[in-house]
């Protein structure tokens, strides 16, 4: 396995931008103020702590870890 | 210093309880004795984390959520609803129990339709759009702080800069004319403080009028603002009608200085009574940022969520029953022992983001970001420019608000 990547479901997102917040260098949001991931973000993201912190700091459950 | 509710029961204490579950006499919401710790009254609820059965004014029987983990749990749980407008919806006092349940937008709904309102709104919290008011807000503090020097010592910080500073800051980014705070600002404390539900009642009147008279002339005369985009931008939905965007506007133009200013000024007053602390924010040993996020956690100034179960819930070993009422105490899920180490000491270190001072799920305060970059810059600069800030009168003469409104301060006199 090469470690945890990270999704974003901006059906769920609520702006409150949190993920952005959290881990700076993984998340932003986009002119809307929806949560998305910024480009370059590969397998293994999962595994730094800081997007472990924005799963949980998410209040919508938006922010998830997958199996990739 | 505050009034107190202390009504006759209306019924028998709890028909509807679980037979396991004790009968508490614990009253919800009591006032706070020092204004930035959870009241000494909480004792009981501490003690029987994470969630308790309490009173309130009326002898009503309901929850109250005091776990970090549960309250999590609970408030992303959609069957925990925030309708206002449901007989059964639990109220922290009397005054708020004789006003005609009306249609509160935002928080006030649930979802699907809440997602609909909170969606049109998103866009003008964004980080970004707030990172671009980050100059605005500065040039307001500043020009709050100079009036402030040029005036001389003493000051009421509530007066001349805590509630200044977000009251200017949601009138920009709203479009509401500054010129009209002391109006709206009398209609927002009597709306959310009364004393009595004809204060309650006539201060809502009397903010949707003026907030609807704003939105008639934005519709001929457009102007800048989040309430004129609202007005004039395509929205998936159609456009939105003139009952929504009166009631958006009172939410916001109410939250959006309300909150800020309370933690302004109890912020300043935590940090002046706490000269450790103070002298590590000043010496830059730690950075505003991370002052600010623990001092959200510590003062929890948004106490006692409100919620009304729809469906039988079971969590923690019993049944929270459909047609009960939920209330979140955010000051004691804030200093939950299983999350925060010495959670009663105010600590720079700690990772404190977590807190739930802001709400969580779907609810969670849109204007967070906003009011982070407001305190963030307000309390930075306030201590820059005045070093020797201090108390002008003894701490246990400052009075705060009662303990079923937003938790803040009634006044802070200060020299320099």
């Amino acid at each position: 396995m090469s470690g945890m990547g990270v999704r974003v479901d901006r059906e769920r997102c609520v702006g409150a931008g949190m993920c952005a917040l959290t881990a700076p260098d993984v998340f932003t949001q986009d002119d809307d103020g929806f949560s998305e991931m910024l480009p370059g973000s590969t397998a293994g993201t999962g595994d730094h702590p800081r997007v472990r912190e924005a799963v949980r700091a998410c209040p919508v459950g938006a922010v998830s870890l997958t199996d990739d | 210093m505050t009034e107190s509710t202390t009504e006759p029961a209306r019924q028998d204490p709890a028909p509807t309880a679980p037979p396991t579950q004790p009968t508490s006499t614990t009253p919800f919401p009591q006032n706070r004795d020092c204004p930035y710790h959870p009241p000494t009254g909480y004792q009981p609820l501490r003690a029987d984390r994470p969630l308790s059965r309490v009173t309130l004014f009326d002898g009503r029987p309901v929850w109250a959520v005091t776990g970090h983990a549960l309250a999590r749990r609970l408030l992303a749980d959609p069957r925990l609803s925030t309708d206002r407008t449901h007989p059964d919806f639990p109220v922290p006092a009397e005054r708020f129990a004789n006003v005609e349940r009306r249609r509160v937008a935002l928080l006030g709904v649930d979802d699907p339709e809440h997602n609909a309102q909170r969606r049109m709104l998103i866009p003008s919290f964004s980080v970004k759009r707030i990172a671009a008011l980050r100059p605005r807000i500065q040039e307001t503090v500043d020009g709050l702080l100079d009036a402030m020097e040029r005036q001389g010592p003493p000051s009421e910080l509530v007066a001349d800069f805590a509630l200044p500073v977000p009251s200017m800051v949601i009138c920009a980014l709203l479009g509401v004319p500054y010129a009209d705070h002391e109006f709206f600002e009398g209609c927002s404390r009597r709306l959310l403080q009364g004393p009595g539900a004809a204060d309650v009642n006539e201060a809502r009147i009397e903010l949707e009028g003026y907030l609807g008279a704003l939105i008639d002339r934005k519709r001929v005369e457009p102007g800048e603002g989040l309430l004129d985009e609202l007005i004039h931008r395509d929205h998936p939905g159609g456009p939105v009608d003139r009952e929504d965007l009166v009631s958006f506007a009172v939410i916001l133009l109410v939250a959006g200085h309300e909150t800020t200013a309370n933690m302004i000024s109890l912020g300043t007053f935590t940090l002046l009574n706490h000269p450790e602390q103070l002298e590590a924010l000043r010496s830059g040993r730690t950075t505003t940022a991370a002052v600010v996020e623990e001092l959200l956690r510590f003062l929890s100034i948004a106490e006692g969520l409100q919620r009304l179960a729809t469906e039988d819930i079971e969590v923690a070993g019993t049944t929270i029953r459909e047609g009960e009422g939920v209330f979140f105490s955010t000051s004691l899920i804030n200093r939950d022992t299983e999350v925060y180490e010495n959670p009663e000491t105010l600590d720079w270190d700690r990772p404190s983001r977590h807190h739930l001072a802001f709400g969580f799920g779907v609810h969670q305060c849109l204007g967070q970001n906003l009011a982070r970059t407001e305190l963030d810059i307000a309390l930075r600069t306030l201590f820059e420019r005045l070093p020797g800030l201090r108390l002008a009168v003894p701490a246990h003469e400052i009075r705060h608000k009662p303990g079923d409104t937003i938790q803040g301060l009634l006044h802070l006199p200060v020299a320099w």
